[in-house]
């Protein structure tokens, strides 16, 4: 069997280079949670359904449950444990905090990760817009109108690094 | 010196750092040296037996140690009610593992243990099992037949029976000027908490074990250990800081449990066991349930004749119950009432208590029942309401300890706007959209419990808290640390609230709305008895200036002891501890409602709701476009994290109306949609406005802090709203839910 075979891999995660062995059906998702111990990035489906594992890869939110470690190599990795500058938060940190945008916690860090990923691509300028283009991260807990008001707050620059 | 007290202010949530930046831990985020991961596998037959399993080609693999089956599970309890839990209903817990008997689809049959959580996954498949199926039955409609009065037990403390009949229902229904009937039809639902649930074990030694659990009660799960696998209380501790979500979910040990703490006892090593997304269909779930409805009214609406019956799904194994049918006389005060609550047991897992248990389901029956009178008697659904109110439960002859449902109604029907409404179906349009108004009442239990609390106040003049309570992401942390802050006059930012450990004091379970109202009176005592030692070693200090003043004279804040009347004199809390020696102070406490007192009244959380739904005219889409939700609570402590709990129980209301439906498929006995891309629950898109009103409600009987709970009262009223909306909007009656498209083309 191929998988008994490991591969080395590349990656810097919010700035620290790793260089892995990796079997090559290990997820990115259990990756950083498992051999890193980073366990901010959270598993809540393992099938790309419900947003709880987006990191930010080279810029661009992915999903890591969805990624296998080793097609990642060479990656910048940012994961919620590196959005923050030191003790600072990230303006979207700040104000999930103040909007009270999160109640368990467990797909916060999918959500901030996806928000800055969002913001990013620049293509949501209204609440709807920014509704539905944060619709891949699920809450259970229902703290949707918190989640989206916090990143308005955001956009309308209430909050800053 | 005067500080304004915490309890009122939003303040953030204390963990909130912690959760925003990924460094909150969850039960299956520990690290541990040398730490093995277990992988369940699941029955794919619905009832019979296991002919064979064969392990070997697993157990051959690299990095796989052990393969757990009903053939090599090391022994565990003999007695039935050694495996109960806080909420096991009546009947015969299920037991993992125990025999080669398959008593519901998804049922766990082995546990894979190996170095690797891929290897074991893949080892899962790897395991060949033969079955002798049998005929079995999972269709609640087919089998209504079977319907038989469920068995009374413990459980029935908090979920009490139907009262009896009361009056002539036949008669009274039959002379009504008016009558209202329906026949209601709920599927399942699942919790689907986004953490799925996970057991980290730590081995220690000879068996003692730590144990990192998703759960809704520490002392619960560890109980549950203690006594299955037969270990002192004493060397099982269970902690679960970080809860991902559980809405029930939590509130009996899930399978994982005692998987990872078989298999770390067996092995002496430490083990993880996380289940997956398709296993969390495979326990408890929202039964789904069957209602009859007969409502009667006089020529002024006025309510004499109430019928309702539920029939519920329950389990081959245990009975369990939940509140449906009651609620109806709780709110109108009807002479003549007929109330039943049936069970059919079915090859399935036993329902379990999910957020609103039994209210949700049958306010959406009454409900519904009230908007179709009003339509009848042409008489507005708030005013109708207004006609029926009473200050007293009838149902139980008491009176309300406080309800102020009324401003509720009034306040919510302002702000939502319902004077704009035309009570004329289908008269309201927007574009291709109709446009409906909808309204509904909340009704939800206001309970209390026992518990206890530590309070340690340490040398340097700060005080913890200790509670073995968990924070399932409701704000206890928060909330129990602006309690403490006002009774012991500290900043809260000198307290630090150390909770959910079952070696801290004892809290039950985390659920019915019961939490803030049961561990938040025990804190407050505790608090206090520190004063009281904090005041008793003020006096003994030699020459003190309190030496002749009462503890009713005296005021605790910042640090000091004040006498309230003259606050020139004072001694400070660090001139205290100097003269005990540095040493720190404490005492635990135990806080309960009197039980000579607690049962005179009635008491209950009330709450109204409006809603404005659109849908599409030619689409049959629906969405809720706005919703105003006013609740009387009692005392909210904390409007920030209060208003989250309602909110988040507003959308659990659109979820269970318009998105969340498990797909059974009775020829095979099995959910079809066990993942979270095909049961729906709604996402950012689905949610637009939503409002909450807090209405002031004075209520010390309830308890000295004069809080009722909040965690279930935000879903109750919203089905039935949503409901309404969609019969003003298109003047189609819908009774069963969920409420998709295909029921209005």
């Amino acid at each position: 069997m191929e998988t008994n075979q490991s591969h080395t891999t590349k990656l810097t995660i919010n700035g620290s280079v790793y260089n892995l062995a990796l079997l090559p059906w290990v997820s990115l998702l259990d990756v950083l949670r498992e051999e890193i111990h980073l366990t901010g990035t959270k598993k809540g489906c393992d099938h790309g359904q419900c947003g709880a594992c987006t990191v930010i890869a080279d810029g661009k939110r992915i999903l890591s449950c969805l990624t296998l470690g080793v097609m990642k190599d060479g990656s910048e990795i940012t994961t919620i444990e590196g959005v923050a500058d030191g003790e600072n938060l990230h303006p979207i940190q700040k104000a999930f905090i103040e909007c009270d945008a999160f109640q368990c916690g467990y797909c916060t860090p999918g959500q901030i990760c996806s928000a800055i990923g969002m913001l990013k691509e620049g293509k949501a300028n209204t609440r709807e817009e920014v509704q539905e283009l944060m619709s891949g991260n699920l809450c259970r807990c229902g703290a949707n109108k918190g989640i989206i008001d916090a990143i308005m707050e955001v956009k309308k620059g209430v909050y800053h690094e | 010196m005067t500080k304004l007290p915490s309890i009122g202010k939003p303040v953030s949530r204390l963990e909130g750092r912690l959760k925003v930046t990924g460094s909150a831990k969850y039960a299956g985020e520990y690290e541990a040296a040398d730490l093995l991961y277990g992988y369940v596998v699941n029955s794919t037959i619905t009832k019979g037996k296991i002919a064979v399993i064969d392990t070997t080609d697993a157990k051959a693999l690299e990095g796989v140690i052990e393969v757990f089956t009903h053939e090599n599970r090391p022994s565990t309890a003999w007695f039935d009610f050694q495996y109960a839990d806080m909420d096991a209903p009546p009947g015969t817990v299920f037991k993992p593992l125990k025999d080669n008997e398959i008593k519901y689809n998804g049922q766990p049959i082995a546990l894979v243990v190996a170095e690797t959580f891929e290897m074991a996954r893949y080892a899962a498949i790897k395991i060949k099992v033969a079955y002798i199926e049998e005929e079995f039955e999972t269709d609640l409609e087919s089998n209504i037949n079977q319907a038989r009065d469920p068995k009374k037990g413990l459980a029935s403390m908090l979920k009490p029976p139907p009262p009896k009949p009361k009056g002539n229902f036949e008669e009274a229904y039959q002379n009504s000027f008016v009558r209202s009937s329906g026949e209601f039809k709920h599927g399942t639902e699942h919790h689907n908490p986004m953490e799925m649930f996970a057991t980290t074990v730590l081995y220690e030694g000879k068996n003692k074990l730590k144990i990192y659990d998703k759960t809704q009660g520490t002392i619960n799960s560890q109980m549950y250990v203690a006594n299955v696998f037969g270990l002192k209380m004493k060397n099982v501790q269970v902690i679960a800081p970080s809860v991902g979500g559980a809405f029930g979910s939590g509130l009996r040990p899930q399978y994982q449990l005692f998987m990872a703490v078989m298999a770390s006892l067996h092995l002496k090593r430490n083990v993880r066991v996380t289940l997956d997304r398709a296993q969390m269909y495979t326990f408890g779930h929202r039964p789904p349930t069957l209602q009859s409805v007969k409502f009667g009214a006089d020529e002024n609406g006025k309510v004499n004749a109430i019928f309702h019956k539920a029939i519920g799904e329950t389990s081959q194994f245990e009975d369990y119950v939940e509140v449906v049918v009651n609620w109806a006389n709780m709110l109108y005060p009807a002479e003549n009432t007929l109330l039943e609550h049936k069970l059919v047991p079915l090859d399935v897992y036993s329902p379990l208590d999910m957020r609103a248990p039994g209210g949700s389901t049958g306010m959406h029956a009454i409900e519904i029942t009230m908007d179709d009178l009003a339509y009848r008697l042409n008489i507005d659904p708030v005013e109708l309401r207004l006609i029926n109110y009473s200050e007293t439960d009838k149902s139980s002859d008491k009176k309300y300890s406080s309800k102020e449902l009324k401003k509720c109604y009034l306040q919510a029907a302002e702000k939502f706007g319902w004077n704009k409404r035309n009570p004329e179906p289908g008269s309201m349009k927007r574009g291709n959209k109709l446009v409906g108004y909808g309204m509904a009442t909340g009704i939800w239990d206001a309970n209390r419990l026992l518990a206890r609390a530590q309070a340690i106040m340490t040398s340097d003049g700060k005080v913890e808290i200790k509670s073995a309570v968990t924070d399932i992401g409701t704000g206890t942390l928060t909330i129990m640390t602006q309690i403490a802050s006002d009774e012991l006059g500290l900043p809260i930012d000198e307290i630090t609230f150390s909770y959910a450990d079952s070696a801290m004091p004892f809290a039950p379970i985390q659920g019915g709305s019961f939490t803030v109202a049961t561990v938040g009176p025990a804190v407050k005592a505790a608090c206090k008895a520190l004063n009281k030692k904090l005041f008793k070693k003020a006096k003994n200090i030699q020459d003190s200036v309190l030496s002749a003043a009462r503890f009713e004279d005296v005021i605790f804040n910042e640090g000091f002891i004040f006498l309230k009347n003259n606050p020139e004199l004072k001694i400070s809390v660090a001139e205290i501890l100097e003269a005990n020696d540095g040493k720190e102070i404490k005492t635990t406490n135990t806080s309960m409602p009197n039980p000579l007192v607690y049962g005179k009244k009635a008491r209950a959380v009330h709450s109204a709701v409006f809603v404005e739904v659109e849908v599409d005219q030619e689409l049959g889409i629906i969405e809720v476009k706005r919703a105003v939700t006013a609740v009387a609570a009692g005392k909210i402590i904390n409007p920030k994290t209060a208003e989250s709990q309602i909110l988040g129980g507003m959308i659990w209301g659109i979820s269970k109306t318009l998105h969340e439906e498990r797909i059974l498929d009775n020829r095979f006995g099995k959910y079809m949609n066990a993942n979270l891309a095909e049961y729906h629950i709604p996402v950012h898109a689905d949610i637009h406005e939503l409002d909450v009103i807090f209405v002031e409600e004075e209520d010390y009987f309830v308890n000295d802090l004069g809080v009722k709970g909040i965690g279930e009262i935000g879903i109750v009223g919203m089905p039935p709203a949503i409901a309404n909306a969609i019969f003003h909007a298109t003047g189609k009656r819908i009774y069963d839910l969920p409420i998709h498209f295909d029921k209005l083309l």
